[in-house]
Protein backbone atom coordinates (compact mmCIF):
# COMPACT_ATOMS: atom_id res chain seq x y z
CA UNK A 1 0.00 0.00 0.00
CA UNK A 2 2.88 2.27 0.89
CA UNK A 3 4.62 1.68 -2.19
CA UNK A 4 1.76 2.36 -4.02
CA UNK A 5 1.21 5.79 -2.71
CA UNK A 6 4.64 7.16 -3.02
CA UNK A 7 4.98 5.52 -6.62
CA UNK A 8 1.35 6.76 -7.28
CA UNK A 9 2.03 10.76 -5.27
CA UNK A 10 5.37 10.64 -7.60
CA UNK A 11 3.51 10.21 -10.96
CA UNK A 12 0.41 12.69 -10.03
CA UNK A 13 2.36 16.00 -9.19
CA UNK A 14 5.82 15.54 -7.94
CA UNK A 15 5.26 15.17 -4.29
CA UNK A 16 8.55 13.68 -3.40
CA UNK A 17 11.17 16.02 -2.89
CA UNK A 18 13.17 14.12 -5.83
CA UNK A 19 10.89 14.32 -8.37
CA UNK A 20 10.78 18.10 -8.46
CA UNK A 21 14.28 17.66 -9.05
CA UNK A 22 16.63 17.70 -12.36
CA UNK A 23 18.49 14.27 -13.12
CA UNK A 24 21.54 16.63 -12.33
CA UNK A 25 20.50 17.00 -8.97
CA UNK A 26 19.09 13.90 -7.82
CA UNK A 27 22.30 11.75 -6.36
CA UNK A 28 22.18 8.43 -6.12
CA UNK A 29 24.43 5.79 -4.58
CA UNK A 30 26.34 3.44 -7.23
CA UNK A 31 28.44 1.55 -5.30
CA UNK A 32 29.03 0.61 -1.73
CA UNK A 33 32.88 -0.63 0.08
CA UNK A 34 32.66 -1.88 3.79
CA UNK A 35 34.29 -3.67 6.12
CA UNK A 36 32.63 -4.61 9.88
CA UNK A 37 33.63 -6.55 12.21
CA UNK A 38 30.72 -9.36 10.81
CA UNK A 39 31.30 -8.52 7.36
CA UNK A 40 34.21 -7.73 4.82
CA UNK A 41 31.22 -6.17 1.76
CA UNK A 42 27.34 -5.30 1.72
CA UNK A 43 26.26 -9.28 0.82
CA UNK A 44 28.19 -11.00 3.69
CA UNK A 45 27.45 -7.97 5.93
CA UNK A 46 23.73 -8.33 5.31
CA UNK A 47 23.99 -11.83 6.11
CA UNK A 48 25.31 -11.77 8.96
CA UNK A 49 22.53 -9.40 9.84
CA UNK A 50 19.75 -10.97 8.82
CA UNK A 51 21.42 -14.71 10.39
CA UNK A 52 21.81 -13.34 13.50
CA UNK A 53 25.86 -13.41 13.34
CA UNK A 54 27.48 -10.59 15.88
CA UNK A 55 30.80 -9.62 15.25
CA UNK A 56 31.86 -8.24 18.79
CA UNK A 57 34.71 -10.19 20.83
CA UNK A 58 36.92 -9.82 23.42
CA UNK A 59 40.46 -8.22 22.94
CA UNK A 60 43.31 -7.00 24.86
CA UNK A 61 44.33 -3.25 24.91
CA UNK A 62 47.04 -1.16 26.70
CA UNK A 63 46.18 -0.86 30.60
CA UNK A 64 42.73 -2.34 30.32
CA UNK A 65 43.79 -5.35 29.89
CA UNK A 66 40.27 -8.03 28.40
CA UNK A 67 37.31 -5.17 26.46
CA UNK A 68 34.95 -6.07 23.99
CA UNK A 69 35.02 -4.80 20.60
CA UNK A 70 33.88 -4.97 17.31
CA UNK A 71 37.33 -6.09 15.05
CA UNK A 72 37.43 -6.09 11.48
CA UNK A 73 39.13 -8.70 9.56
CA UNK A 74 38.88 -7.37 5.88
CA UNK A 75 42.17 -8.38 3.44
CA UNK A 76 44.62 -5.98 4.53
CA UNK A 77 47.19 -6.51 1.76
CA UNK A 78 44.71 -6.21 -1.20
CA UNK A 79 45.23 -2.22 -1.85
CA UNK A 80 48.15 -1.72 0.32
CA UNK A 81 51.89 -2.65 0.48
CA UNK A 82 53.29 -3.66 3.68
CA UNK A 83 55.35 -0.21 3.87
CA UNK A 84 52.04 1.69 3.05
CA UNK A 85 50.18 -0.19 6.10
CA UNK A 86 53.41 0.70 8.26
CA UNK A 87 53.46 4.31 7.53
CA UNK A 88 50.03 5.15 7.52
CA UNK A 89 47.00 4.16 9.83
CA UNK A 90 44.38 2.17 10.56
CA UNK A 91 41.78 4.55 9.40
CA UNK A 92 43.41 5.03 6.32
CA UNK A 93 43.83 1.57 5.76
CA UNK A 94 40.00 0.68 6.40
CA UNK A 95 39.23 3.78 4.19
CA UNK A 96 41.26 2.67 1.22
CA UNK A 97 39.88 -0.91 1.22
CA UNK A 98 36.76 0.53 1.18
CA UNK A 99 36.71 2.75 -1.45
CA UNK A 100 38.19 0.53 -3.92
CA UNK A 101 35.85 -2.21 -3.21
CA UNK A 102 32.65 0.89 -3.62
CA UNK A 103 34.62 1.72 -6.92
CA UNK A 104 34.91 -1.92 -8.15
CA UNK A 105 31.52 -2.22 -7.03
CA UNK A 106 30.25 0.87 -8.95
CA UNK A 107 32.07 -0.01 -12.15
CA UNK A 108 33.79 3.64 -11.81
CA UNK A 109 36.56 3.61 -14.19
CA UNK A 110 38.81 5.79 -11.93
CA UNK A 111 41.59 6.15 -15.36
CA UNK A 112 38.41 7.34 -17.24
CA UNK A 113 37.39 9.92 -15.30
CA UNK A 114 38.71 13.55 -14.53
CA UNK A 115 40.96 12.46 -11.26
CA UNK A 116 40.48 16.19 -10.17
CA UNK A 117 36.68 15.84 -10.43
CA UNK A 118 36.53 12.65 -7.77
CA UNK A 119 35.94 13.87 -4.24
CA UNK A 120 36.74 12.24 -1.30
CA UNK A 121 34.91 12.96 1.94
CA UNK A 122 34.99 10.48 5.09
CA UNK A 123 33.36 10.96 8.44
CA UNK A 124 35.47 10.76 11.39
CA UNK A 125 34.67 10.65 15.10
CA UNK A 126 37.84 11.44 16.20
CA UNK A 127 41.34 11.00 14.48
CA UNK A 128 45.04 11.25 15.76
CA UNK A 129 43.89 9.42 19.67
CA UNK A 130 45.12 5.93 18.17
CA UNK A 131 48.96 7.59 16.66
CA UNK A 132 49.37 9.85 19.43
CA UNK A 133 48.94 6.71 22.52
CA UNK A 134 51.16 5.20 20.46
CA UNK A 135 53.84 7.27 20.00
CA UNK A 136 53.29 8.14 24.52
CA UNK A 137 53.75 4.32 24.45
CA UNK A 138 57.31 4.58 22.62
CA UNK A 139 58.92 7.17 24.38
CA UNK A 140 58.00 6.12 27.45
CA UNK A 141 60.51 2.77 27.18
CA UNK A 142 62.98 5.83 26.38
CA UNK A 143 62.19 7.73 29.66
CA UNK A 144 60.31 9.94 27.90
CA UNK A 145 62.71 10.86 25.73
CA UNK A 146 61.18 12.81 22.70
CA UNK A 147 64.16 12.19 19.95
CA UNK A 148 62.04 8.66 19.91
CA UNK A 149 58.87 10.62 18.72
CA UNK A 150 58.38 9.54 14.87
CA UNK A 151 58.13 11.72 11.83
CA UNK A 152 55.51 9.83 11.09
CA UNK A 153 53.46 11.26 13.61
CA UNK A 154 52.08 14.55 12.02
CA UNK A 155 50.61 12.96 8.84
CA UNK A 156 49.43 10.19 10.39
CA UNK A 157 47.37 12.69 12.72
CA UNK A 158 46.67 15.64 10.15
CA UNK A 159 42.71 15.67 9.98
CA UNK A 160 41.75 14.57 6.75
CA UNK A 161 44.19 11.51 7.42
CA UNK A 162 42.05 8.61 6.26
CA UNK A 163 40.57 10.66 3.14
CA UNK A 164 44.27 12.36 2.18
CA UNK A 165 45.82 7.93 1.93
CA UNK A 166 42.71 7.35 -0.20
CA UNK A 167 43.73 10.10 -2.81
CA UNK A 168 47.08 9.13 -2.39
CA UNK A 169 46.62 5.40 -2.67
CA UNK A 170 44.23 6.15 -5.98
CA UNK A 171 45.94 9.01 -7.33
CA UNK A 172 42.69 11.17 -6.76
CA UNK A 173 43.41 15.01 -7.15
CA UNK A 174 40.21 16.48 -6.39
CA UNK A 175 39.35 17.69 -2.98
CA UNK A 176 39.54 15.47 0.11
CA UNK A 177 38.97 16.03 3.82
CA UNK A 178 37.60 14.34 6.49
CA UNK A 179 33.96 15.26 8.64
CA UNK A 180 34.58 15.36 12.29
CA UNK A 181 31.08 14.96 13.13
CA UNK A 182 31.53 12.87 16.19
CA UNK A 183 29.16 9.53 15.83
CA UNK A 184 27.14 11.35 13.10
CA UNK A 185 30.12 11.16 11.05
CA UNK A 186 29.08 8.29 8.92
CA UNK A 187 25.72 10.09 8.05
CA UNK A 188 27.82 13.77 7.58
CA UNK A 189 30.40 11.85 4.88
CA UNK A 190 27.57 11.09 2.87
CA UNK A 191 25.39 14.26 3.41
CA UNK A 192 28.78 16.09 2.21
CA UNK A 193 29.15 14.12 -0.94
CA UNK A 194 25.87 15.12 -2.03
CA UNK A 195 26.00 18.64 -1.30
CA UNK A 196 29.37 18.55 -3.42
CA UNK A 197 27.91 17.04 -6.15
CA UNK A 198 24.93 19.18 -5.81
CA UNK A 199 27.44 22.48 -6.16
CA UNK A 200 29.02 20.65 -9.18
CA UNK A 201 32.06 20.69 -7.51
CA UNK A 202 32.86 17.31 -8.02
CA UNK A 203 31.30 14.41 -11.14
CA UNK A 204 32.09 11.61 -8.44
CA UNK A 205 31.54 11.61 -4.32
CA UNK A 206 33.39 9.27 -2.44
CA UNK A 207 31.99 8.96 1.02
CA UNK A 208 31.20 7.93 4.00
CA UNK A 209 32.98 6.64 7.37
CA UNK A 210 35.87 4.89 9.37
CA UNK A 211 37.01 4.43 12.71
CA UNK A 212 40.02 2.79 14.10
CA UNK A 213 38.56 3.66 17.51
CA UNK A 214 39.41 -0.10 18.72
CA UNK A 215 43.11 0.65 18.85
CA UNK A 216 42.70 3.04 21.76
CA UNK A 217 42.50 2.45 25.06
CA UNK A 218 41.61 6.20 25.96
CA UNK A 219 38.05 5.06 24.05
CA UNK A 220 37.22 2.27 25.97
CA UNK A 221 38.91 4.12 29.60
CA UNK A 222 36.26 7.47 29.13
CA UNK A 223 33.46 5.27 28.48
CA UNK A 224 34.41 3.34 31.00
CA UNK A 225 35.20 6.32 33.61
CA UNK A 226 31.15 7.35 32.38
CA UNK A 227 29.92 4.03 33.30
CA UNK A 228 28.82 4.18 29.63
CA UNK A 229 31.08 0.47 28.34
CA UNK A 230 29.35 -2.48 27.68
CA UNK A 231 30.47 -5.44 29.83
CA UNK A 232 28.83 -9.09 29.12
CA UNK A 233 30.69 -12.42 29.65
CA UNK A 234 29.50 -13.26 26.60
CA UNK A 235 31.01 -10.60 23.75
CA UNK A 236 28.21 -11.71 21.45
CA UNK A 237 25.28 -10.59 23.78
CA UNK A 238 27.54 -7.75 24.81
CA UNK A 239 25.66 -4.67 22.66
CA UNK A 240 22.01 -5.05 23.55
CA UNK A 241 20.51 -1.57 22.76
CA UNK A 242 16.58 -1.70 24.02
CA UNK A 243 17.27 -3.95 26.39
CA UNK A 244 16.93 -2.95 30.13
CA UNK A 245 19.67 -4.72 31.03
CA UNK A 246 21.96 -2.76 28.67
CA UNK A 247 25.75 -1.33 30.34
CA UNK A 248 26.69 0.42 27.77
CA UNK A 249 28.69 1.05 24.12
CA UNK A 250 30.73 -1.82 22.62
CA UNK A 251 33.41 0.29 20.80
CA UNK A 252 34.09 -1.22 17.27
CA UNK A 253 36.06 -0.13 14.28
CA UNK A 254 34.99 -0.21 10.58
CA UNK A 255 34.10 1.74 7.35
CA UNK A 256 31.69 2.38 4.70
CA UNK A 257 32.33 4.26 1.30
CA UNK A 258 29.54 4.93 -0.76
CA UNK A 259 30.24 5.84 -4.48
CA UNK A 260 27.70 8.64 -5.00
CA UNK A 261 27.00 10.49 -8.12
CA UNK A 262 24.05 12.41 -10.26
CA UNK A 263 21.42 10.67 -11.18
CA UNK A 264 21.89 12.05 -14.93
CA UNK A 265 25.87 10.41 -14.61
CA UNK A 266 24.95 7.60 -13.10
CA UNK A 267 22.49 6.81 -16.14
CA UNK A 268 24.55 7.75 -18.90
CA UNK A 269 27.39 5.29 -17.98
CA UNK A 270 24.79 2.73 -17.02
CA UNK A 271 25.70 2.54 -13.28
CA UNK A 272 24.18 -0.31 -10.82
CA UNK A 273 22.00 2.10 -8.84
CA UNK A 274 21.48 0.93 -5.56
CA UNK A 275 19.61 3.33 -3.87
CA UNK A 276 18.82 7.25 -3.95
CA UNK A 277 19.74 9.63 -1.31
CA UNK A 278 16.15 12.07 -1.65
CA UNK A 279 16.35 13.82 2.22
CA UNK A 280 18.95 14.65 4.80
CA UNK A 281 19.55 17.21 8.09
CA UNK A 282 21.88 17.97 10.66
CA UNK A 283 21.36 20.12 13.63
CA UNK A 284 22.57 20.71 17.29
CA UNK A 285 21.40 20.20 20.26
CA UNK A 286 22.81 23.41 21.80
CA UNK A 287 23.03 21.80 24.69
CA UNK A 288 24.65 18.99 26.76
CA UNK A 289 28.22 18.01 25.79
CA UNK A 290 26.72 14.05 26.01
CA UNK A 291 23.09 13.60 27.01
CA UNK A 292 20.84 13.81 23.50
CA UNK A 293 18.33 16.00 23.14
CA UNK A 294 14.90 14.15 22.19
CA UNK A 295 13.53 17.51 20.70
CA UNK A 296 16.13 17.80 18.43
CA UNK A 297 16.48 14.54 17.17
CA UNK A 298 12.69 14.99 16.08
CA UNK A 299 13.50 17.91 14.46
CA UNK A 300 16.00 16.45 12.59
CA UNK A 301 14.04 13.27 11.60
CA UNK A 302 11.71 15.49 10.51
CA UNK A 303 13.45 18.01 8.36
CA UNK A 304 15.22 15.52 6.44
CA UNK A 305 11.76 13.56 5.78
CA UNK A 306 10.48 16.60 4.97
CA UNK A 307 13.51 17.80 2.49
CA UNK A 308 12.52 13.94 1.22
CA UNK A 309 9.10 15.93 0.25
CA UNK A 310 7.39 12.89 2.20
CA UNK A 311 5.09 11.78 5.20
CA UNK A 312 6.35 9.86 8.19
CA UNK A 313 4.23 7.11 7.24
CA UNK A 314 6.30 6.66 4.14
CA UNK A 315 9.24 5.68 5.83
CA UNK A 316 9.48 1.63 5.77
CA UNK A 317 12.32 1.43 8.27
CA UNK A 318 14.04 3.60 10.70
CA UNK A 319 17.57 2.72 11.45
CA UNK A 320 18.46 3.99 15.06
CA UNK A 321 21.41 5.04 16.24
CA UNK A 322 21.08 3.58 19.97
CA UNK A 323 24.26 3.09 21.36
CA UNK A 324 22.99 0.85 24.20
CA UNK A 325 23.39 3.23 27.01
CA UNK A 326 20.87 3.72 30.02
CA UNK A 327 20.11 7.17 28.97
CA UNK A 328 20.89 7.46 25.37
CA UNK A 329 18.29 4.61 23.92
CA UNK A 330 15.25 5.87 25.77
CA UNK A 331 15.60 9.67 24.35
CA UNK A 332 16.05 8.53 20.69
CA UNK A 333 13.28 5.99 20.69
CA UNK A 334 11.10 8.78 22.83
CA UNK A 335 11.90 10.97 19.16
CA UNK A 336 11.45 8.12 16.77
CA UNK A 337 7.77 7.48 18.95
CA UNK A 338 7.28 11.37 18.19
CA UNK A 339 8.20 11.39 14.41
CA UNK A 340 6.15 8.31 13.61
CA UNK A 341 3.05 7.91 15.64
CA UNK A 342 0.65 6.23 14.41
CA UNK A 343 2.67 4.74 11.14
CA UNK A 344 1.64 1.33 11.08
CA UNK A 345 3.70 0.02 8.41
CA UNK A 346 7.20 1.77 9.40
CA UNK A 347 9.33 -0.64 11.17
CA UNK A 348 12.49 0.21 13.76
CA UNK A 349 15.71 -1.78 14.52
CA UNK A 350 19.16 -1.05 15.75
CA UNK A 351 22.47 -2.20 13.46
CA UNK A 352 24.78 -1.97 16.72
CA UNK A 353 23.61 -4.68 18.12
CA UNK A 354 25.35 -6.44 15.99
CA UNK A 355 28.48 -4.90 15.45
CA UNK A 356 29.03 -2.44 18.36
CA UNK A 357 29.13 1.18 17.71
CA UNK A 358 31.86 1.52 14.59
CA UNK A 359 32.06 5.52 15.78
CA UNK A 360 32.95 7.53 12.56
CA UNK A 361 31.58 4.33 10.61
CA UNK A 362 28.43 3.73 12.03
CA UNK A 363 26.39 6.01 10.21
CA UNK A 364 27.19 4.77 6.92
CA UNK A 365 27.49 1.18 8.15
CA UNK A 366 23.83 0.86 9.38
CA UNK A 367 22.39 2.68 6.54
CA UNK A 368 24.02 0.02 4.41
CA UNK A 369 22.95 -3.23 6.76
CA UNK A 370 19.47 -1.62 5.67
CA UNK A 371 19.63 -0.65 2.12
CA UNK A 372 19.06 -4.66 1.46
CA UNK A 373 15.55 -4.67 3.16
CA UNK A 374 15.01 -2.20 -0.27
CA UNK A 375 15.34 -5.68 -2.22
CA UNK A 376 13.92 -8.60 -0.30
CA UNK A 377 11.39 -6.63 1.67
CA UNK A 378 13.10 -7.68 5.57
CA UNK A 379 14.05 -5.77 8.20
CA UNK A 380 16.38 -7.15 9.94
CA UNK A 381 16.00 -7.13 13.91
CA UNK A 382 17.53 -5.46 16.90
CA UNK A 383 19.39 -8.50 18.28
CA UNK A 384 20.18 -9.14 22.55
CA UNK A 385 16.79 -8.17 23.79
CA UNK A 386 15.94 -10.45 26.15
CA UNK A 387 13.45 -7.94 28.43
CA UNK A 388 12.77 -4.95 26.58
CA UNK A 389 13.06 -1.85 28.50
CA UNK A 390 9.26 0.10 28.65
CA UNK A 391 11.09 3.08 27.79
CA UNK A 392 12.07 2.13 24.45
CA UNK A 393 9.28 0.38 22.99
CA UNK A 394 7.50 1.15 20.12
CA UNK A 395 4.87 -0.54 17.59
CA UNK A 396 6.71 -2.44 14.89
CA UNK A 397 10.48 -2.25 17.10
CA UNK A 398 12.04 -5.32 15.54
CA UNK A 399 13.17 -7.58 17.82
CA UNK A 400 15.63 -10.72 17.85
CA UNK A 401 14.45 -12.13 14.56
CA UNK A 402 13.96 -10.57 10.79
CA UNK A 403 10.79 -9.54 10.03
CA UNK A 404 9.30 -10.21 6.39
CA UNK A 405 7.13 -6.83 6.11
CA UNK A 406 6.34 -7.00 2.25
CA UNK A 407 7.61 -4.03 -0.30
CA UNK A 408 9.52 -1.76 1.36
CA UNK A 409 10.99 1.58 -0.38
CA UNK A 410 12.19 3.99 1.89
CA UNK A 411 14.84 3.73 4.97
CA UNK A 412 15.36 6.64 7.79
CA UNK A 413 18.42 6.44 9.11
CA UNK A 414 19.62 8.22 12.16
CA UNK A 415 23.31 8.82 13.48
CA UNK A 416 24.11 11.20 16.83
CA UNK A 417 26.96 12.33 18.57
CA UNK A 418 28.57 13.80 21.51
CA UNK A 419 28.67 18.05 21.69
CA UNK A 420 24.78 17.46 20.11
CA UNK A 421 25.19 16.33 16.35
CA UNK A 422 22.22 15.10 14.99
CA UNK A 423 21.72 13.50 11.90
CA UNK A 424 19.35 12.14 9.93
CA UNK A 425 19.63 10.63 5.76
CA UNK A 426 16.43 9.50 3.60
CA UNK A 427 16.70 7.01 0.82
CA UNK A 428 14.53 5.43 -1.02
CA UNK A 429 15.13 2.40 -3.62
CA UNK A 430 16.63 2.80 -6.95
CA UNK A 431 14.86 5.18 -9.24
CA UNK A 432 16.46 2.56 -11.70
CA UNK B 1 83.67 -5.03 12.75
CA UNK B 2 83.48 -7.05 10.09
CA UNK B 3 82.22 -4.59 7.14
CA UNK B 4 79.82 -7.89 6.10
CA UNK B 5 78.14 -7.15 9.56
CA UNK B 6 77.22 -3.58 8.98
CA UNK B 7 75.95 -4.46 5.88
CA UNK B 8 74.02 -6.99 7.42
CA UNK B 9 72.71 -4.79 10.19
CA UNK B 10 71.58 -2.08 7.76
CA UNK B 11 70.00 -4.39 5.58
CA UNK B 12 68.11 -5.60 9.21
CA UNK B 13 66.73 -2.10 9.24
CA UNK B 14 65.92 -1.42 5.80
CA UNK B 15 63.86 -5.10 5.71
CA UNK B 16 61.63 -3.15 8.42
CA UNK B 17 61.67 0.21 6.94
CA UNK B 18 61.42 -1.43 3.68
CA UNK B 19 58.74 -4.60 4.08
CA UNK B 20 57.97 -5.15 0.99
CA UNK B 21 61.35 -4.64 -1.31
CA UNK B 22 63.70 -7.44 -2.36
CA UNK B 23 67.09 -7.07 -0.59
CA UNK B 24 68.47 -10.49 -2.20
CA UNK B 25 70.46 -8.16 -5.00
CA UNK B 26 71.12 -5.00 -3.38
CA UNK B 27 74.88 -3.72 -4.73
CA UNK B 28 76.87 -2.12 -1.96
CA UNK B 29 78.26 0.55 -4.29
CA UNK B 30 74.28 1.77 -5.77
CA UNK B 31 72.79 4.67 -3.72
CA UNK B 32 69.67 2.73 -2.04
CA UNK B 33 67.26 5.08 -3.43
CA UNK B 34 68.11 3.93 -6.75
CA UNK B 35 67.85 0.27 -5.77
CA UNK B 36 64.77 0.66 -3.75
CA UNK B 37 61.69 2.68 -3.28
CA UNK B 38 62.66 4.25 -0.58
CA UNK B 39 62.18 8.69 -0.24
CA UNK B 40 63.33 10.93 2.84
CA UNK B 41 60.69 9.66 5.48
CA UNK B 42 61.93 6.00 4.35
CA UNK B 43 65.80 7.21 5.49
CA UNK B 44 64.11 8.96 8.69
CA UNK B 45 62.83 5.56 9.72
CA UNK B 46 66.63 3.85 9.40
CA UNK B 47 68.32 6.69 11.71
CA UNK B 48 65.40 6.56 14.20
CA UNK B 49 66.16 2.65 14.30
CA UNK B 50 69.68 3.30 14.62
CA UNK B 51 68.90 5.38 17.66
CA UNK B 52 66.70 2.47 18.88
CA UNK B 53 68.84 -0.06 18.75
CA UNK B 54 72.39 0.73 19.09
CA UNK B 55 71.96 4.18 20.63
CA UNK B 56 73.73 6.06 17.10
CA UNK B 57 72.74 9.69 16.31
CA UNK B 58 73.02 10.18 12.35
CA UNK B 59 73.62 14.21 12.40
CA UNK B 60 71.30 15.76 9.52
CA UNK B 61 74.34 17.08 7.50
CA UNK B 62 75.89 13.41 7.75
CA UNK B 63 72.44 11.58 6.10
CA UNK B 64 74.50 11.57 2.89
CA UNK B 65 76.60 9.28 4.41
CA UNK B 66 74.10 6.68 4.78
CA UNK B 67 73.25 6.79 0.65
CA UNK B 68 74.83 3.02 0.09
CA UNK B 69 75.78 0.28 1.82
CA UNK B 70 79.43 0.75 1.15
CA UNK B 71 79.21 4.37 2.38
CA UNK B 72 77.16 2.80 5.47
CA UNK B 73 79.93 0.44 6.14
CA UNK B 74 82.83 3.58 6.09
CA UNK B 75 80.09 5.62 7.97
CA UNK B 76 78.84 3.51 10.86
CA UNK B 77 81.41 0.68 10.77
CA UNK B 78 83.62 3.29 13.75
CA UNK B 79 80.31 3.74 15.58
CA UNK B 80 78.97 0.11 15.57
CA UNK B 81 81.94 -0.93 16.85
CA UNK B 82 81.67 1.71 19.84
CA UNK B 83 78.17 0.79 20.57
CA UNK B 84 78.55 -3.05 20.62
CA UNK B 85 81.77 -2.85 23.36
CA UNK B 86 79.98 -0.48 25.46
Amino acid sequence: MRARRVQARSESGGVCGAERMTDSERIVITGIGLTSPNGDNVEEFRRSLLGGRSGVTAIQTRFMGRVLAGVCHYDESKYQTKRDRRRGTRAGSIAIYCVHEAVRRADLKLDEVDPYRVGTYLGVTEHGTVETENEIDVIRQYDYDTRYWSHHHNPRTVANNPAGEVTINLGLRGPHYTIGAACAAGNAGLIQGLQMLRLGEVDAALCGGVSEAVHSFGVFASFAAEDALARHDDPTKASRPFDRARNGIVVSEGGCVFVVERLRDARRRRAPIVAEVIGYAMNSDANDPVLPDPDRMAECMRAAIGRAGIEPRDVGVVSTHATATQLGDPREMQAVRHVFEGCGATYVNNTKSFIGHAMGAAGALELTGNLGSLEDGVVHPTINVDDLDPECAMANLVLNEPKQVGRIDVILNNSFGMLGINSAVVVRRSPG
Amino acid sequence: MVNQQVKDIILEIIAVVAPDADLSNIRSDVRLRDQLDMDSMDFLDIVMELRKRYKIEVPKEDYPKLASLDSCVEYLGPKLSVASAS
